[in-house]
């Protein structure tokens, strides 16, 4: 019988994390584990699984079929799209986001990589880092993710051998570094057998750090969000009618960054007008101060003509509102990105028209520098110069996830084409090491 | 082994304080579905969400109006009704629409069948008869945003779902072609004749469900708490006797204490052995549940192990 399930309380914190790795490095597998030995598979869930293994005349249940939820990919044996998974211990509830390891789909590394808090790489103990090891590498510092873990999987197929570990662990440490990312940390593990996944191995005594669990419990979850000027993009504004709310004009959105409080000097971007907050509202009443990431309800003192895709923000440390953008793009789409294409640009709650000037090169994930391009294809990273139809109070992309972050959309078709970040995070990161963040303790 | 389980939102005097600036698990949920529902009612047109009265429609609606607040609910809501439904639910549901000053669209399966363009399936149950009632409904309504209930940790085929699923006119979903979903940056654009399914409880799982409703002190239907009902076991699950299921020979009736986990086509839902008569006994029974709630209650899922896949692709949630 398996022991009582983990229990969430009200004071858990919420980590989102995505997984990456080559194919067949077993991420299915761990992602199971996880599930499994954090006692988050249900009885009917395992039933299932265990009755289709021994269908395929498998030996033992294989956990990847946990997560494998597609019949294309059950026949196939891989996984297609990314997969949210769920779990939670006393600690933390945790949002895993499952990601193929293709290369025909670094588009969905890049998706879940975007709100992941931690990216958990997987490679295998007999072989090492490899070209796709560096690209998720790349990615990861690309999206600027707090925080990477290295597992080194199948470490029971080299003999739980330290020199081993001990060689691979360094050799990837230098390459992430080497990326720009502050924050790597090493686990020897087995997925398969359960090895250092949520208990600690006795197999391999030579390693005294925490299980991957415990480390993923223990991991600082949210940047302090005073470390950010004030910005809130406007989603709606609410103007209710009727007795009570006559005169009511609130400017609803989620804050995007930073801190507000009753009282506080704002400018509204793109227009400049400048006011006062004078009160922050919730349907479970009023607040006198509010943080990244709270969706509230702004009212100002003064009666500015404020519209959805507005930016609200701090009047001492306001970006520039600008109508040219120097951004990297991840390529989403089939169809070429070539100067002169004209798209949508969507970043935080505006929309607006743009047109690609210029394709500046594109980004060779193998020596992370950028190579002469003039256009990108499906999967590419590049860099591009835009301009827009109206302006954008964007900020670079290394200073703000929130405030950098942009989609551009096929305006007939509607598709998402490519993923955007202002500025350039790749090479920024590298060339000033990370700023030590500053997060909530 | 004791359980103990808070359900409080707010930090308790007993314990350490949460840091300052820190949300929560369930208070970064609950931001993450308002912001949904705000950059729904402003990007799409005509809006719908799907309100049965069961808990998570329950749950989507009581976030909709903190979105909102305080101003109005800015869309209607749609009931497509399978005509198996239990009467106090429909209550529920009526009390609930009225109390919020909504409208309440219903799309009725029996309408079909009396029409002829839908037959009663040979085991009875009417939850794959949805479909079509539900896209003529977005049809004819022209509604281009539905936001519905769904959450990824349901089944297996929806844990690859989009929080913005894009269907086209036939309301049918490709796996294999989502937009790919960025940060929290949702691409609402479609052509005409389609529509974008919305699902701002993606990242919630049951209990968090449970836990949010004991927090918010949020009103269900009876049903979700235990009381004496006459039941019959079938399918290893105990299905209430009334007018669409009968017990077979060989299926004794019983009176028994239960709880429905959820509530949908009478014909198919099941009922599980409870004495849970409070929302936080609740909490602490799903907590401590080896059971999914579909696994527990819903047999319309047991029929293959792709079964749920395929009724997306056909456009049924």
């Amino acid at each position: 019988m398996p022991a009582q399930p983990t229990r969430t309380f009200a004071h858990a914190s919420l980590l989102r994390l995505a997984t990456a790795g080559s194919v067949d490095d077993g991420k299915s597998t761990l992602v199971g584990r996880l599930l499994y030995d954090s006692k988050s598979v249900l009885t009917d869930q395992l039933d299932a699984v265990e009755r289709v293994s021994r269908d395929r005349g498998l030996e033992q249940t294989d956990l990847a079929l946990l997560t494998d939820g597609l019949r294309a990919e059950r026949e196939q044996g891989i996984t297609i799209d990314v997969a949210y998974r769920y779990f939670a211990t006393a600690r933390r509830s945790f949002i895993l986001a499952d990601c193929p390891g293709h290369v025909q789909y670094t588009r969905n590394t890049v998706t879940g990589a975007s709100t992941a808090d931690v990216v958990v790489l997987l490679i295998d103990a007999r072989k090492g880092t490899l070209e796709q090891t560096r690209r998720h590498l790349a990615v990861a510092s690309l999206l600027r993710v707090p925080h990477v873990v290295v597992a080194v999987n199948k470490i029971d197929l080299v003999g739980f051998d330290e020199a081993v570990y001990a060689r691979l662990a360094a050799e990837v440490v230098a390459v992430a570094t080497g990326l720009g990312l502050a924050d790597v940390r090493t686990i020897p593990v087995s997925a398969l057998a359960g090895d250092n996944v949520v208990d600690r191995s006795a197999r391999t005594p030579w390693y005294d750090g925490p299980s991957l669990l415990e480390l993923l419990e223990e991991i600082p979850a949210a940047l302090d969000p005073a470390a950010e000027a004030f910005r809130l993009p406007v989603q709606i504004v609410l103007r209710p009618q009727g007795e009570t709310f006559r005169d009511y004009r609130g400017y609803a959105g989620q804050i995007a960054a930073g801190v507000v409080a009753v009282g506080d000097p704002v400018v509204v971007l793109p227009s400049g007008r400048t006011s006062t907050v004078v009160g922050i509202d919730t349907a479970d009443g009023e607040l006198v101060e509010a943080f990244a990431p709270q969706s509230v309800t702004l009212r100002l003192a003064d009666d500015v003509d404020i519209a959805r895709g507005d930016l609200i923000a701090a009047a001492a440390d306001a970006p520039t509102p600008t109508q040219d953008l120097d951004a990297t793009v991840c390529w989403l789409s089939d169809r070429a990105l070539l100067p002169g294409t004209r798209v949508l640009l969507k970043h935080t709650t505006r929309t607006v028209t743009a047109v690609v000037r210029d394709v500046v090169g594109r980004l060779d994930l193998d020596s992370a520098e950028i190579v002469p391009a003039d256009q990108l294809g499906l999967n590419d990273i590049g860099q591009v110069r835009l301009r827009l139809a109206a302006p954008v109070a964007a900020q670079e992309y290394v200073a703000s996830r929130r405030m950098g972050a942009f989609l551009l959309v096929d305006a007939h078709d509607g598709a998402t084409l490519a993923a955007g970040m202002v500025g350039e995070p790749l090479a920024e990161a590298r060339c000033s090491g990370r700023r030590p963040a500053q997060y909530v303790i | 082994m004791s359980v103990t389980v808070t359900t409080d939102l707010r930090p308790d005097p007993g314990e350490a304080a949460p840091p300052a600036r820190r949300l929560t698990q369930l208070q970064a949920l609950e931001s993450e579905a308002i912001h949904i529902f705000r950059e729904v009612s402003a990007e799409f047109e005509r809006p719908v969400l799907l309100f049965s009265g069961g808990k998570d429609s329950v749950v989507m609606l009581h976030l909709a109006v903190k979105a909102f607040w305080p101003a109005p609910v800015p869309f209607p809501v749609l009931h497509v009704d399978t005509g198996h439904n239990f009467p106090e639910v429909l209550a529920f549901r009526d009390a609930t629409v009225a109390r919020l000053g909504l409208r309440l669209e219903v799309a009725r399966v029996q309408d079909y069948l009396d029409a002829g363009s839908l037959r009663e399936r040979a085991d009875g149950t009417r939850n794959q008869l949805q479909t079509l009632p539900l896209l003529d409904a977005i049809t004819g309504h022209r509604f281009d945003a539905v936001f519905g209930g769904g959450r990824r940790d349901e089944e297996k085929a929806r844990a690859k779902e989009r929080i913005y699923s894009l269907r086209d006119e036939f309301g049918q979903w490709d796996p294999r072609n989502q937009r790919p979903e960025l940060w929290n940056l949702y691409n609402g654009r479609h052509g005409v004749g389609e529509h974008v399914r919305v699902f701002p409880l993606s990242n919630w799982t049951e209990l968090d469900i449970w836990r949010y409703i004991a927090a918010e002190a949020i009103e269900l239907p009876g049903l979700y708490y235990a009381h004496e009902r006459q039941v019959f076991g079938r399918d290893g699950m105990w299905v209430g006797v009334g007018p669409y299921s009968q017990p077979r020979r060989g299926e004794p009736v019983e009176t028994r204490r239960v709880r429905y986990r959820t509530v949908g086509d009478m014909s198919c839902t099941g009922a599980v052995d409870s004495s849970a008569a409070g929302v936080d006994d609740v909490v602490l029974e799903v907590a401590a549940s080896r059971l999914t709630e579909r696994g527990a209650t819903r047999a319309d899922d047991r029929v293959s192990e792709a079964a749920m896949e395929d009724r997306k692709k056909e456009g049924y949630f």
